[in-house]
């Protein structure tokens, strides 16, 4: 058997003592071995992103995760200013700009409307996966394998026991990547939202 | 009374008159306060006559409390760890002086007792002299400074076995002491003696713990400023009294004073009230030691005065700079060092007077040394230019730095950074790491020559002359920054080139908020508070180790120094409104208080909401900002 791959969260939420949803999809994953977190508000305070760090922690992981809150349709602010900077050219991108090629990466976020408002006409206007483009397309760019979303809609009415459920489907979808890697793509590739595959489960206990 | 009036009218006009002339002409306050003493003396103008001695006695207590003071800004656990360094450098001055002036005086016919009093007496040098010209020059931090303040205080130690050996002296030369000598202890043994020397200065030391601090804490609940100042007044005095009393130097006593003092709360007071009238009764006594030269005496002995002062002066500086060179001084500190202390001091003037009273020395040859020692005090602040100007230039460090060194440096630099100590050395390093050389002003020559050697382009002096600041391309540069440690110089610097520069954008470190106030008073908009990034960086720090989000933390940071720098006009503005304040630390708390109070009227914390989900989760179903 293979070595499990390994993963790495990047994580950004500039207010994150006052989110309860990321409190609880963080604690789910935490600890868990072959799963590095990194803190990015935490780390980088002043927005000086280490890039030679953060390159070094994206080639010791085969599966990349950002997680993050969706505000006004996009990611923080450092979310981006991680993205500009780590991601160069000639290293992720761009002519033998090839070190990211072949890792798995997919957006973890969490979206206070529904998603019936995430429709064309709706509140929203669009599909979530919409506002995500830029990350797929960055993925394409960095030759990375980019896998549907895991979204948590309605934040603000989630009850805790919901909650709680996106936390295991979170942990469960994780474990399945550091098992299978690249198999799994052909699996989730159809679908939306990676919570819509019924293969991992429903989350309930 | 009215005699009284005009003496002072004489004495103030000439410090008004001259001095301002001397500083003008980059001579310095001291030569200024000496020439306006001779022109008003009995040989010029003959303002004033004989009294001149009396008011030189009265004056000298200037010194007395310029020890007072010099103690209050040296903290015992300071003074320990120059103990060394004193009785060093001290002793082989001391030692090394007297052999040689023994020898000189015993070659010129003295007898050998005469001849051992002068040689202790002129190896004195004058406190008074020195301390206030190298503070004048912003000399008293670098090792120059350090080791001519170690040696003045051995000497002022060295007063007290001086005063109790000059009698013995006069009996061994079977002359009749004088009747009822100094002090009233005279009559008792050499260990009661000693016994109750210990006394005094225990009673110093614990008084000064035990019942001056509670006392001063008395007198500021009082709230009378005057009345502060009559308490400061007479702890000064007070002190040095009780040290007359029992024989020792009252200078010794009133430093000791200062040093038990230095730690306590009321250091600031107390410095701010005995400064005016340190700064009088110095400038009345350099007055009065102009005005007591005898020119008479020196027309009549022109080459046995000019030969002593030379000599005195030659054998002074020439044991100096051997003391220098034990205590390994570069060269440039250690010709600072050696001319500084060339002179003959002031307690001169009290020994040789001791001594003819003992009968030791001669009516003639008394008033002879004392016109020796008054012009070696006059020719210190020449001694000073002299060395400035012509030996420094020429065998020290360059005032200006070479040619072929400043060759690799291409051009004029756009940046000029006075004074690199802590502050300007960081700000130098900073901007060479980002490629911006500065120019640099600096008059410590040890780190100038340090600096040279790391391929700085340095001036060397005086950072307030014109003439260095042409030099070193103040008119071509952009930005100035004022660095130097001394807030008094560093508000002079930036006033000069406000005033010759104008086109230069002067960026100014100030060492905390009422510095600040008085840049902002002067027009300074450019104003960096040491203490201001640093203090909220470390409260920052606190919240993250209290278990704050670090970026939560930083924002507060971040935010609070913008609340403070915003609040920092409109408080120096209004400080204008308030009553004149009781004391100095009143204002400090006063300006707490009013910065506190308008803390609490709009929370300079974190005062937004952003991103924060428990704020938006009520407003949920009309918007969907998350």
């Amino acid at each position: 058997m293979n070595t499990p791959n390994k993963v790495l969260v990047l994580f950004a939420h500039p207010r994150f003592e006052k989110s309860r949803v990321n409190r609880v999809l963080l604690r789910h994953i935490e600890g868990v071995p072959g799963i590095t977190v990194n803190d990015l508000y935490e780390e980088y305070p002043l927005f000086n992103v280490d890039v030679g760090r953060e390159q070094a922690l994206l080639e010791g992981n085969d599966v990349i995760v950002w997680q993050h809150p969706v505000f006004m349709y996009g990611a923080p602010a450092l979310m981006k200013q991680w993205i500009d900077m780590v991601l160069e050219h000639g290293w992720a991108h761009g002519e033998r700009g090839d070190r990211l090629k072949g890792k798995m990466v997919f957006n973890v976020v969490t979206a206070g409307g529904t998603r019936e408002t995430y429709v064309p006409g709706g509140r929203n206007g669009y599909p979530l996966r919409t506002f995500l483009l830029p990350f797929e397309q960055t993925a394409g760019l960095c030759k990375m394998t980019f896998l549907p979303p895991l979204v948590v809609h309605g934040t603000y009415m989630a009850t805790d026991g919901e909650l709680e459920r996106y936390g295991r489907l979170y942990r469960g979808a994780l474990e399945r990547m550091m098992r299978e890697g690249p198999s799994l793509v052909e699996k989730v590739g159809e679908y939306e939202y990676l919570n819509d595959w019924p293969g991992l489960g429903t989350g309930e206990e | 009374m009215i005699e009284f009036l005009h003496d002072a009218l004489i004495y103030l006009a000439a410090a008004v008159v001259f001095v301002p002339v001397a500083k003008k002409l980059g001579m310095g306050s001291v030569l200024g306060y000496l020439i306006g003493g001779i022109i008003i003396g009995p040989f010029f103008l003959g303002f004033v006559g004989k009294e001149g001695k009396d008011i030189m006695h009265f004056a000298e207590f200037g010194v007395v409390m310029m020890l007072f003071l010099i103690g209050l800004e040296l903290e015992p656990a300071h003074l320990w760890k120059m103990r060394r360094l004193i009785v060093g450098t001290g002793a082989v001055q001391l030692g090394g002086t007297t052999l040689l002036a023994f020898i000189g005086f015993t070659a010129i016919g003295f007898k050998w007792q005469a001849a051992l009093a002068s040689a202790l007496t002129v190896s004195m040098s004058s406190t008074a002299m020195v301390m206030q010209t190298l503070r004048e020059k912003g000399l008293t931090k670098c090792e120059a400074g350090r080791s001519a303040f170690a040696v003045l205080l051995f000497q002022d130690i060295s007063v007290i076995p001086i005063l109790a050996l000059l009698p013995l002296m006069a009996l061994s030369s079977a002359q009749k002491a004088a009747e009822g000598s100094t002090t009233f202890l005279g009559g008792l043994p050499g260990w009661a003696q000693t016994l109750i020397f210990i006394g005094a200065v225990a009673a110093v030391v614990m008084g000064g713990r035990f019942i001056v601090v509670p006392f001063l804490r008395f007198i500021a609940r009082v709230r009378l400023r005057e009345l502060f100042t009559a308490a400061a007044l007479l702890i000064v005095i007070g002190a040095a009294e009780l040290m007359i009393l029992v024989g020792l130097s009252p200078a010794l006593g009133t430093f000791l004073a200062g040093v038990v003092l230095a730690n306590s709360q009321f250091r600031h007071q107390l410095e701010s009230d005995i400064e005016p009238f340190k700064g009088v009764l110095l400038g009345l006594f350099f007055i009065a030691v102009g005005a007591s030269i005898n020119f008479r005496l020196i027309l009549d002995n022109p080459f046995t005065v000019a030969g002593l002062v030379a000599g005195v002066i030659a054998v002074k500086s020439f044991v100096l700079y051997i003391t220098g060179r034990l205590s390994r001084l570069s060269f440039d500190q250690n010709a600072i060092f050696s001319v500084s202390l060339a002179q003959v001091g002031e307690f001169a003037f009290v020994l040789f007077a001791f001594a003819a009273q003992l009968g030791i020395l001669s009516e003639r040859w008394t008033d002879m040394m004392m016109g020796v020692t008054a012009v070696s005090m006059t020719a210190t602040p020449l001694l000073f230019l002299l060395n400035e100007r012509m030996i420094l230039p020429r065998f020290g460090v360059k005032e200006v730095p070479d040619e072929r060194q400043a060759d690799h440096v291409k051009g004029e630099h756009r940046v000029i950074i006075a004074g690199f100590g802590h502050f300007g050395s960081t700000i130098g390093r900073f901007l060479r790491a980002n490629n911006i050389d500065a120019t640099i002003l600096d008059n410590d020559s040890d780190r100038v020559e340090l600096l040279r050697k790391m391929g700085f382009k340095v001036f060397y002096g005086d950072a307030t002359r014109l003439d260095i600041l042409k030099s070193a391309g103040a008119d071509q540069a952009k930005i100035f920054i004022a660095s130097i440690d001394s807030p008094e110089i560093n508000a002079e610097l930036v006033d000069k080139i406000k005033a010759e520069f104008p086109n230069l954008t002067v960026m100014v470190r100030a060492r905390n908020r009422s510095d600040a106030y008085d840049l902002i008073d002067a027009g300074m908009q450019n104003i960096y508070r040491e203490s201001l990034e640093t203090s909220v960086r470390l409260g920052v720090d606190v919240l993250i180790k209290l278990g704050f989000r670090k970026y939560t933390a930083t924002r507060a940071g971040l935010n609070f120094v913008k609340y403070d720098e915003a609040a920092l006009p409109v408080l120096a503005a209004h400080r204008h409104d308030q009553e004149a304040y009781i004391f100095n630390t009143r204002e400090q708390i006063a300006m707490q208080e009013e910065l506190l109070a308008k803390d609490n009227e709009e929370n300079p914390a974190i005062n937004d909401h952003a991103w924060d989900a428990e704020q938006t989760r009520p407003r949920f179903g009309t918007r969907d900002p998350e």
